[in-house]
């Protein structure tokens, strides 16, 4: 009996050990193109341009960091304050729109209430590529095309079906006795909503935030149509013109700068926040 | 909803009931009314206009003409647009077996709750919060021939003897998309089948092994039939990623070698902000659409239909 438990037990350790074998092999190929692509970033730029390259750098330098603020004008920095920009704005307004929206669909009856939640919903199976073109047509009409806000108020209504159908389950999930003895003590539903909910469907709130600020931070398509000035340019339309060598000719270690300059708030945020980012992801797909 | 709670009843003691159902209705009408005004502006309304402008001349500047359907006919003797149409579906049938099997090894591999394993986690997730974009400038760089680092370790392990240059011809261009794009999206797909791998019960696995079930008779009769339904999902979601494929192709072929690498969102693009042929464009961008529907229709029923048997 006992040599059985302990052979077994020997097998249960070898097969774990191969697990993490498996494991550490392809963690290590899934982090090699961002590690290399920092190495890159911190090399003195003649060596970033070495043919062939060299596996590390000889010495740790930020001087790509600095190139890339000199591209255009206003450089990097110019186009890392209109990504933050746009996104800040359709944070915000995905917040504030999908939190007053679920809590409506969730708590009120009003006519029209089902039609107009499937239709907000509906919009989920759309791909937003197929409609760009009128977008950018009532955009040039009322002179926000080139316009980071008119760029945000696409990207806050992108982010809405999602955030709507988040904050109503959120709103949903908060015992109902909770507001109505608020609402009997002569609170109006605004108040019961901004002092005495918010804190409970925080979590929600987070979840979409990072979402909204992750897609539009990265957004690559709506951005390449509508921001036709180099200055309003957004940070991954900036950076793959300077891989197609608009700014000069291809400079690899400022791009791979420019590359972990793009990457790091995302990263930094998903790290943080993993437990909510998930959360969204799992609500989306088991209820889609 | 109404008729149970505490506050109708006391309500209705009062009777101001009927005024406060009204003013709370209108009141939840408020709510949601900047929501549906911005989904109806900038949804609904450019839907509508996809369509109206797709029966029309609609250049940038100047006067658009109402011209029937000749975009649609002109369409059919498009060959660029017949040859992105063919790509977009050769693209999505090669590239989604790769992410749908890369990504079920790796949910297999997370699934078991040994230490650590979190962290395994979230590496695997990590390139899916990069911009396409962004992750595409990486791949760009590491497989050019001169300055990437790819070429560098192939050559010092002898695997070639010189410099690749893998975006010059049409099939290794297409291994370079794919390579990027896996590394950048299964994650995702990994995550959908460890929360379906997760939902399946301890216990069935552990009394097939009393059976004497082996790892391909669990994964054949446990883990796959129960998995259809997260499986169909993945797989739509990753389809229809593919068929909308943009960035990829702009980013790192430019639509090359010999405009083989162009999609159809690519000839719409094209089409619509290169060439200011607005209307045109619509047209591509309703067939489109049309394209899409039908494929999510189709596989949802397919997946009802599997679960209901």
């Amino acid at each position: 009996m006992t040599s059985d438990n302990i052979t077994y037990r020997n097998q249960q350790i070898l097969k774990n050990a191969a697990i993490y074998a498996v494991l550490i092999v392809m963690a290590a190929l899934f982090l090699f193109p961002l590690v290399w692509s920092f190495l890159n970033s911190v090399k003195t730029p003649p060596e970033a341009l070495a043919v062939p390259p060299t596996y590390l750098p000889t010495k740790i330098v930020f001087d790509n960091y600095v190139e890339l603020t000199t591209y255009g004008r206003g450089g990097v920095v110019r186009r890392v304050a209109n990504s933050t920009l746009v996104s800040a704005v359709t944070v915000v307004g995905t917040i504030a729109l999908s939190t007053l929206g679920g809590y409506g669909f969730a708590r009120f009856n009003f006519k029209g209430k089902t039609i107009l939640f499937v239709l907000v919903l509906s919009t989920l199976m759309i791909p937003f590529q197929s409609i760009l073109i009128p977008l950018f047509v009532m955009l040039t009409a009322i002179d926000l095309h080139n316009n980071l806000f008119g760029l945000a108020l696409v990207y806050i209504t992108f982010q809405l079906p999602f955030g709507i159908f988040l904050m109503r389950n959120s709103f949903l999930a908060v015992p109902q006795e909770i507001e109505e003895s608020a609402l009997l003590d002569g609170c109006t539903s605004f108040n019961v909503l901004y002092k005495l909910l918010l804190r409970l469907v925080l979590p929600g709130i987070v979840t979409i935030a990072i979402y909204a600020f992750i897609n539009s931070w990265n957004e690559f398509l709506a951005a390449l149509i509508f921001m036709t000035d180099q200055d309003n340019f957004t940070l991954p339309i900036f950076l793959s013109n300077v891989s197609t060598g608009l700014y000069g000719q291809i400079d690899w270690g400022a791009l791979q700068a420019g590359v972990m300059v793009s990457i790091i708030p995302s990263v930094v945020i998903f790290l943080l926040l993993q437990r909510y980012y998930m959360n969204g992801l799992m609500g989306g797909a088991v209820k889609s | 909803m109404a008729s149970s709670t505490a506050m109708t009843a006391a309500r209705r003691e009062t009777g101001k009931s009927s005024t406060w159902q009204r003013q709370r209705s209108r009141t939840g009408f408020l709510f949601v009314l900047p929501t549906v005004i911005f989904v109806g502006v900038f949804f609904i309304i450019p839907l509508l206009m996809t369509a109206f402008m797709s029966l029309h001349d609609w250049p940038l500047f100047g006067a658009h003409e109402f011209i029937g359907l000749k975009n649609y006919s002109d369409l059919l003797s498009d060959r660029q647009f017949i040859k992105s149409l063919d790509f977009t579906a050769r693209y999505t049938l090669i590239i989604t077996p790769p992410i749908f099997i890369v990504a079920f090894i790796l949910a297999s591999l997370v699934r078991r709750n040994i230490r650590g394993i979190g962290i395994f986690r979230t590496i695997f997730f990590l390139p899916v919060v990069i911009g396409l974009g962004i992750s595409s400038l990486l791949w760009v760089w590491l497989l050019n021939d001169q300055v990437g680092i790819i070429n560098k370790i192939l050559l010092d392990l002898g695997a070639i003897t010189k410099p690749q240059l893998f975006l010059a011809r049409p099939d290794t261009a297409m291994n370079v998309i794919i390579i990027s794009v896996v590394w950048k999206t299964v994650g995702f797909t990994m995550v959908l089948l460890l929360a379906g791998m997760q939902a399946i019960p301890n216990e069935l696995y552990e009394s097939a092994e009393v059976d004497g079930a082996g790892y391909f008779a669990k994964l054949r009769f446990i883990t796959l039939p129960l998995l259809r339904r997260t499986i169909a999902l993945a797989l739509v979601l990753s389809v229809i990623g593919s068929i909308l494929a943009f960035d990829q192709f702009y980013i790192i072929t430019g639509g090359g070698p010999r405009n083989s690498t162009i999609s159809v969102v690519y000839w719409i693009f094209n089409n619509s902000f290169t060439y200011f042929k607005m209307g045109y464009g619509s047209a591509m961008s309703i067939v489109l659409l049309a394209i899409l529907v039908v494929l999510s229709a189709l596989q949802l029923y397919l997946l009802r239909d599997n679960s209901d048997t």
